[in-house]
């Protein structure tokens, strides 16, 4: 027997042994049954417990659908008595909330070739409750049709959809309603600055059709046609055209990319699948699913990117893709319920007030082009800065008390809070109810001296 | 009245068991969820300021003076619908009166969503009837626009409830009545003023005022539709956005309960001192006449058009479960059964939960209702009024804070044999189901109650039957019009209803046909699916209803017959 065969032979059982240890997870019997309560939709979550059921059987996966704030809510109702074993949706600061009250438990990931980050957000949670397991950003879709008819502009930036052109044709969701419209929100915020990333909103928002009520409500506003254009999470658009609508999609400039993602309930009755639902989620097989004409969400593999279909985004390549702004993840916790208050109290509630204001400044303007007349110029300037006044300054906004008013809870019964939300906000409506009705007759005014 | 005055055990005893069962399943969980409104966000302390706080908010003046606007106008667009289908098909011999009152009820049947962008793409700025509109005549209607929108989607959506109840009380109305007044020299317009409007107004209020508070209430329409500036809105936006723990989504709930208990306090005083009941039952309901051709020529015209009117969301709904892609465009761009065939695997389990839990919950309904009816109308029960009362409330608790609620009271009672907490038995979505089902249920029972006559009961209880018996076997065949149309709407509703469904359903097996709508409507590829579910679920309660009235009809029939024969002896 020659030397070589031996040493062939013991590092083909070396192999082996190998082999069998790194199978031995797999092998390892998991428990029988794994209930995950998700926001996600049936397209997703159905793919993905065929494909894992296949992978383990006799695992039984059970998908839980719930909206993610009504999701959160459950979690929290049913803690005593837990029957849950994960929780997946996107929003982020849904899984915050679930952390701090300590509903979600540490996993550590076993797979490996994730980068940290997705654009300029973090993949995963630095504390290691939660993980980040596809990629999504904010952009405008429209439907082809609608803008064909209505002889509109494809729109490229969100400055564009300020313009007169698309007034009544926009829809979007309120930030209160959706977690991943409020980073949309906050993004333009923290990139145009406090006051004029607010002026920027309420322009844009002057040419709203609608604020729907969920998220969804703004994708099939568009593909029916009941509006034209619409702010849209990119799976949203993406999904909607390869399912056949007449609908396009494009990621401006100013844009975040955040993870969607998914975490170990505590006291969950079946851990281990569910560390290997995580595992089957992360790895090549799970991720390439992501690329489904259905699903069409980014996966934060970036070698799977090789395998998807042309023109699909490539945050990893693509370095525009929500590389621009710098997103400050403490800031926008500290002020989170206070910008949700704001948009619903300056554009969600107040919006016939506000797109006839805007109206009426659009006419002004279109009257004043090619004329020159100082004083009617000076009326729509003035008129301008009535729509776009936001009542508190950014300072105020930080500002740990006021805050506070909007916290949903204290977090010891020694912190003050002077005020109440409804009181604040009450004062708001009443400022902001006079000031589109004063912009209003200003612009009116100007209109009628030319 | 004096007769039934006398103390018995029995109705006693039914009013505490029932007076229990509203406080575990209503009183209890609403309570655990809304004291929030007492309580001063940020001490904890029991106080009154919220609710200054909440009259202090012009905005929410507005969404108070809204409400009651759209509730009150579509209390009248409900009545003039309602009330040609009622009449026509009561008072003449008319071929498929049967029919017609069974694609009456169909409106009720909306199924969460899908219902929504059916309207949307036949009335939405740019649906069908608009694009043609703009095509033939360069113009646009908005249908769907503001509170007027709300109106008239709303009338489309609750006339059912008047038209159900009145036609139950004009086949109440005793022929001899009707006689008498002909007798007299009465006829046409003025018979139909004087004798049949006021003794089927027990009906019509109990119908009228069940739109009221369900549209005073109600949520989906306005949400739909993307209206904020109203009451339930306001409540629903606070409660899911700001939190659980924001004290003004409670404070408007504790409103509209509050103005819903008001407006049917009203509505009972309305009622108070008059006489509804008839003693002769000789032949069930008015007397039926042919009608002269051109008569039925109008009538026919009238019946049509209404039906394509308050179908037309049912017409939009079939197109979109047929459609391929439908974007923009007067029609779908093509026409497939692909939807049908997705659907078709997934759905038997759906199904049988869905017959199963509204089944049960209109069971409960109708069993409950004329238990209470019975209470109220015919004891003396000290606070048997507040029986009433509270189970009427339940229509003004939006369905999350009873789901929030139940988890909240029943997660951590296990309940015994199953070895599962209560909260998420599948047995807690039929009971959410019935209470707050039962307010329809009860007010149909009232209705029909009121048009027996006392002397029946007293006559068979002179004969020797015991209490039991002569509600057995008087009472309720005398109510069976009015129980049937409670047993319809309740089952009805209870089939596509999805806001406490949704916060109790613990198990994709324990899920109803509305889950599975609301699961397909979260994506773009899902929408063709859910209509097609839809259509099925609205299939499913429309031959449900049509066997029930098919059943009345003939139990009517026969019970003619017998009277006939009896007649003949």
């Amino acid at each position: 027997m020659s030397n070589s065969s031996s040493i062939l032979r013991v590092a083909g059982i070396l192999t082996l042994a190998v082999g069998l240890l790194a199978a031995a997870p797999l092998v390892q019997a998991l428990e029988d049954k794994l209930v995950v309560v998700t926001s996600f939709p049936k397209d997703l979550t159905g793919a993905f417990k065929a494909a894992f059921e296949k992978n383990h059987p006799g695992v039984k996966v059970e998908m839980l659908k719930k909206k993610t704030t009504a999701g959160v809510k459950y979690l929290q109702e049913t803690a005593s008595n837990n029957t849950s074993d994960m929780f997946w949706a996107s929003a982020p600061d849904a899984f915050e909330v679930l952390k701090s009250d300590g509903l979600l438990q540490k996993y550590q990931l076993k797979a490996t070739g994730i980068p940290d980050m997705i654009g300029a957000y973090p993949i995963n949670d630095p504390d290691g409750y939660y993980k980040g397991f596809a990629g999504a950003g904010y952009g405008i879709m429209w439907n082809e049709r609608y803008i064909k008819a209505k002889k509109l502009p494809a729109p490229k930036e969100w400055l564009d959809l300020a313009k007169p052109v698309y007034h009544g044709h926009v829809g979007m969701s309120a930030p209160s309603r959706s977690g991943t419209t409020h980073l949309t929100v906050e993004t333009l915020l923290q990139g145009e600055g406090w006051d004029q990333g607010w002026a920027l909103w309420k322009e844009i928002a002057g040419n709203f059709n609608t604020v729907t009520e969920r998220s969804f409500g703004v994708p099939d506003g568009v593909n029916s046609g009941q509006f034209g254009l619409g702010v849209v999470i990119d799976f949203f658009g993406l999904s909607s055209q390869a399912s056949g609508f007449p609908v396009q999609f494009v990621y401006p400039t100013v844009t975040t990319l955040v993870p969607a993602n998914i975490g170990i309930v505590a006291k969950a009755p079946h851990p281990e699948a569910a560390g290997a639902f995580i595992e089957f989620l992360m790895s090549q097989q799970g991720q390439e699913l992501l690329l489904d004409p259905k699903i069409r969400r980014l996966p934060v593999r970036p070698d799977i990117y090789s395998k998807a279909p042309a023109g699909f985004p490539n945050p990893f390549k693509d370095k525009s893709i929500g590389a621009k702004v710098k997103f400050d993840v403490i800031k926008s916790k500290n002020r989170y319920n206070l910008v949700n208050s704001l948009f619903d109290v300056m554009i969600t509630y107040r919006l016939d007030d506000l797109r006839a204001a805007t109206k009426a400044i659009q006419d002004a303007e279109s009257a004043l082009s090619g004329k020159s007349n100082a004083e009617a110029q000076k009326l729509i300037a003035k008129a301008k800065a009535l729509v776009g006044a936001v009542p508190i300054d950014e300072a105020t906004g930080l500002n740990k008390d006021f805050a506070g008013i909007f916290k949903k809870k204290r977090k010891k019964a020694t912190d003050k809070v002077t005020g109440r939300q409804a009181e604040v906000e009450a004062g708001w409506d009443n400022v902001i109810k006079a000031n589109y009705t004063e912009a209003k007759a200003l612009a009116e005014k100007a209109k009628s001296m030319l | 009245m004096s007769y039934f005055a006398r103390t018995s055990p029995g109705p006693a005893a039914v009013a505490v068991l029932l007076g229990l069962f509203l406080l575990v399943f209503l009183v209890i969980p609403v309570a655990k969820v809304i004291f929030v409104a007492f309580q001063d966000p940020h001490t904890g302390a029991l106080t009154l300021v919220n609710f200054a706080d909440f009259f202090n908010t012009s905005l929410f003046r507005e969404s108070f003076f809204n409400s009651l606007y759209v509730a009150l106008m579509s209390v009248m667009l409900g009545s003039v619908i309602a009330m040609p289908l009622a009449y026509f098909t009561t008072r003449f011999n008319f071929n498929g009166a049967v029919l017609i009152q069974t694609l009456g009820v169909i409106p009720l049947i909306m199924p969460p969503f899908v219902g929504a962008v059916a309207m949307q793409l036949l009335f939405g700025a740019n649906g069908s009837i608009n694009l043609l509109l703009d095509e033939w005549f360069g113009i646009n209607i908005p249908f769907m626009e503001g509170l007027n929108g709300v109106i008239l989607v709303e009338s489309i959506h609750y006339f059912p409830f008047i038209l159900i109840n009145l036609s139950a009380a004009l086949n109440n109305i005793d022929r001899s009545m009707e006689e008498s007044a002909q007798n007299l020299g009465a006829n046409g317009f003025r018979l139909f003023r004087r004798i049949v409007f006021p003794l089927a107004m027990p009906g019509y209020v109990a119908g009228a005022s069940l739109v009221f508070l369900k549209v005073f209430d109600d949520l989906g329409t306005p949400l739909l539709l993307n209206v904020n500036n109203m009451l339930a809105p306001q409540a629903y936006l606070r409660i899911s956005s700001i939190g659980i723990s924001d004290p003004m989504g409670y404070v408007i709930s504790v409103i509209l309960v509050l103005f819903s208990l008001f407006a049917l306090w009203t509505s009972f005083l309305a009622m108070r001192g008059k006489e509804y009941a008839t003693v002769q039952k000789g032949g069930g309901g008015l007397m039926k006449r042919d009608l002269r051709i051109w008569e039925k020529v109008g009538a026919y015209a009238v019946v049509i058009f209404t039906l394509l009117v308050v179908l037309s969301p049912h017409i939009g709904l079939t197109l979109l479960s047929f459609g391929t892609i439908w974007s923009y465009s007067v029609l779908p761009d093509g026409f497939t059964l692909v939807n049908y065939q997705e659907v078709i695997g997934t759905t038997s389990e759906y199904i049988t939960n869905t017959m199963l839990y509204a089944g049960l919950a209109a069971l409960i309904d109708v069993i409950f209702g004329i238990a209470i009816a019975y209470l109220v109308w015919r004891t003396k029960l000290v606070g048997r009024k507040w029986l009433d009362y509270l189970a009427t409330g339940a229509l003004a608790i939006p369905g999350v804070v009873l789901g929030i609620g139940y988890l909240r009271t029943f997660y951590e009672f296990e309940v015994p044999f199953i070895g599962q907490p209560l909260a998420s038995w599948w047995v807690i979505i039929v009971v959410a189901l019935a209470v707050r089902r039962l307010p329809y249920a009860l007010r149909a029972c009232v209705a029909a109650l009121q048009q027996v006559a006392v002397a029946l009961e007293e006559a068979a209880e002179n004969l020797g039957a015991t209490k039991y018996r002569t509600v057995r076997r008087v009472v309720v065949p005398l109510m069976s019009g009015g129980i049937i149309a409670g047993f319809v709407t309740s089952f009805a509703t209870a089939a596509v209803e999805l806001s406490a469904t949704i916060m109790l359903v613990s198990a994709e097996s324990d899920a109803p046909l509305s889950y599975g709508i609301y699961v397909f409507m979260q994506s773009a590829a899902g929408r063709g699916p859910g209509a097609a579910l839809g259509m099925i679920a609205v299939i499913i309660v429309g031959v449900a209803t049509y066997l029930s009235h098919r059943v009345i009809e003939r139990g009517k029939r026969e019970r003619a017959i017998d009277a006939v024969l009896a007649g003949g002896v």
